[in-house]
């Protein structure tokens, strides 16, 4: 398990040393001067040359990306263009909302998912199962974009029980949260079905169902405790496609997250912004899933020993 | 000769592999449904100008933002353009995004995934990391970030979508070479004096068609959804070309006086993303069922 946590903390290193390159890379191959995009054209050449110098944009771009990647691990991905302030403190501050958006999407999406996929499982060719996949086969098919603002129209201009945008009460949560986490509860459904069932064919579940043990336990104990790896492995994509899928759903709701501060920097072509953005949230997906694999021992003793079999 | 008798018993050996899973598939009701309904999306897509009941673009001063009518089946939009026949025009780009970013994603991930699987070690360990490290980025912020890179435009998101999607193809692609390379046909042909290239473009890929099949169709609704969302957010096709995502993204600021303007774009996009969904489900079932956690 040492040896195994080791190679898996410098596979980590390398991935997010690889994200630097590739964000520092894409952004730094955009025409246009940044710096006369930030002075708005009002500048002469001369002024743009001696901001270019003072920033060190005018640098070689190896040198630039070293400068950038000191930096970044001190946790300061520079100052932005347009708002003076230091990119990691827009980014933290966004974060706060996004991770407080994200935590609860995943709660919903995790809930939702694995009851109705375990009902469904237990219900197996029933009509409880056949309702069930149907809806997530619907819930995967609607984008979240579009389903936010069906639910505005619905619960917000309809019949007036949630606000449409802002987040100044909590229940401004509420729409969001269904909208982003709609389509991974329909995933994580057909997911945790798929687990269970295979789980029910085991061996081991037939011991315990010959030793006596009630239905509900074997579901609950043996069934469910062996789909939680599949999941647990689904669970860093999930996170992953939350952060991303967020830009939409913040632009939505007009709710200061992440995703919106990317896009608005975007729009503005703020380049410490958008690398900052980038940057963090590849970082927090690939430290997440680093979690996730050390965790996988809680659930499995065998990994626990030998550490898991793939990768 | 005896090269080209061992290629037929191969040929052989796979109409009878397809035919079969074409006879599974034609059982499957639903499957069935799906590839007509996306058979006719196609059709409508190439015969748009003969389909939609107006021109591309044509301007009904005398019913903007109206609702469904007779004369304008589901409403028009801010510029008195009838909704149908953006929507018949949008699913031009929506299936190009489909095929043109597919065929982008599947060479990339192929190739590089066969490269790694075939070979292994050292380079194997580069191109595992590669995948790791473009796979770190959530797809819609790194097909956004590209976007910001490349400028916006049809043929950009594309590119961007395509360069987007492969790490998952070529994750797969590696593991399912990196298992055939130990066969006997493999080791066959080796020793028949078959170059590495050869090996890989004739015996292995063609050996991995099914499951690239399958991969590919279960990854089309999601490029489809990519390009709608960053239309949406503005930043992939341009008006007055017509999308599905720039349709809704209009559409968002008059839900009070036009809500259904919002909701038939929508429709589209869950119809066609289902039906793929659903024949990529099936897809899977009759060609590939190991991919079940696909």
């Amino acid at each position: 398990m040492l040896k195994f946590t080791l190679r898996r903390l410098y596979q980590t290193i390398i991935v997010l040393l690889g994200v630097t390159l590739v964000t520092f890379t894409m952004v730094n191959v955009v025409p246009g001067d940044p710096v006369a995009v930030m002075l708005q054209k009002k500048a002469d050449d001369a002024t743009i040359n001696r901001i270019r110098d003072q920033m060190g944009l005018n640098d070689p771009l190896p040198a630039q990306y070293f400068r950038f990647l000191t930096n970044a691990v001190t946790g300061d991905f520079g100052n932005s263009y347009f708002q003076k302030k230091p990119v990691m403190e827009l980014i933290l501050r966004a974060f706060s909302v996004t991770g407080t958006l994200a935590v609860l999407v995943l709660a919903f999406a995790i809930t939702l998912g694995v009851l109705m996929g375990t009902l469904a499982a237990v219900f197996r060719g029933k009509w409880v199962d056949r309702v069930i996949m149907m809806i997530s086969t619907l819930g995967m098919a609607a984008p979240s974009f579009w389903l936010a603002i069906i639910l505005q129209l619905i619960f917000g201009l309809t019949l007036k029980w949630l606000p449409i945008s802002g987040l100044r009460q909590p229940s401004a949560y509420i729409m969001p949260s269904v909208a982003l986490g709609m389509i991974y509860a329909a995933s994580l459904a057909r997911l945790t079905r798929t687990n269970i069932l295979d789980a029910m064919n085991q061996d081991y579940i037939r011991t315990a169902r010959s030793k006596g043990v009630g239905e509900f336990f074997v579901v609950a104990k043996h069934a469910f405790k062996n789909a939680g790896i599949p999941i647990l492995t689904y669970l860093g994509t999930l996170i992953k496609s939350i952060l991303g899928g967020s830009v939409l759903v913040e632009t939505i709701f007009s709710i200061n997250g992440l995703g919106k501060l990317l896009v608005e920097a975007i729009m503005k072509r703020d380049i410490p912004i958008i690398q900052g953005c980038t940057v963090y949230i590849a970082a927090v997906f690939v430290i997440a899933n680093l979690l996730i694999d050390l965790t996988y021992g809680l659930f499995d003793p065998r990994i626990r020993v030998a550490g898991p079999a793939k990768r | 000769m005896s090269i080209k008798a061992n290629a037929n018993v191969q040929d052989a050996a796979y109409t009878s592999f397809y035919h079969d899973a074409f006879v599974r598939l034609k059982r499957d009701k639903i499957a069935i449904a799906c590839l007509v309904f996306i058979v006719l999306l196609i059709l409508v897509a190439i015969f748009a100008p003969l389909i939609a009941p107006y021109p591309e673009g044509f301007q009904d001063t005398s019913a903007i933002l109206a609702g469904p009518s007779s004369k304008h089946w589901l409403g028009t939009d801010e510029f008195g353009r009838d909704i149908l026949t953006r929507i018949i025009y949008g699913s031009r780009i929506s299936l190009s995004v489909g095929l043109i970013a597919e065929a982008i994603a599947v060479t990339i991930g192929v190739f590089l995934g066969a490269l790694a699987g075939y070979y292994g070690g050292k380079i194997d360990a580069v191109i595992s990391r590669i995948i790791e490290i473009f796979a770190s980025f959530p797809h819609i912020l790194f097909a956004i970030v590209i976007m910001f890179v490349l400028g916006t435009g049809v043929i950009n998101v594309f590119l961007a979508i395509g360069f987007v999607g492969w790490t998952g193809i070529a994750r797969i692609i590696r593991a399912q070479v990196m298992q055939l390379k130990e066969k006997e046909f493999v080791e066959a042909a080796r020793a028949s004096g078959g170059s590495d290239l050869k090996i890989i473009l004739r015996h292995l890929i063609p050996n991995c068609l099914s499951t690239i099949i399958v991969v590919v169709t279960m990854a089309i609704p999601s490029d489809i959804m990519y390009e709608a969302s960053l239309s949406f957010l503005g930043l992939g096709v341009q008006p007055p070309v017509s999308s599905w995502g720039e349709m809704i993204s209009m559409a968002r600021k008059y839900l009070r006086t036009n809500p259904t303007y919002s909701v038939f774009p929508g429709i589209a996009l869950v119809l066609t993303v289902l039906a793929f969904n659903l024949l990529g489900d099936a897809l899977r079932d009759a060609l590939d069922p190991k991919l079940k956690n696909l």
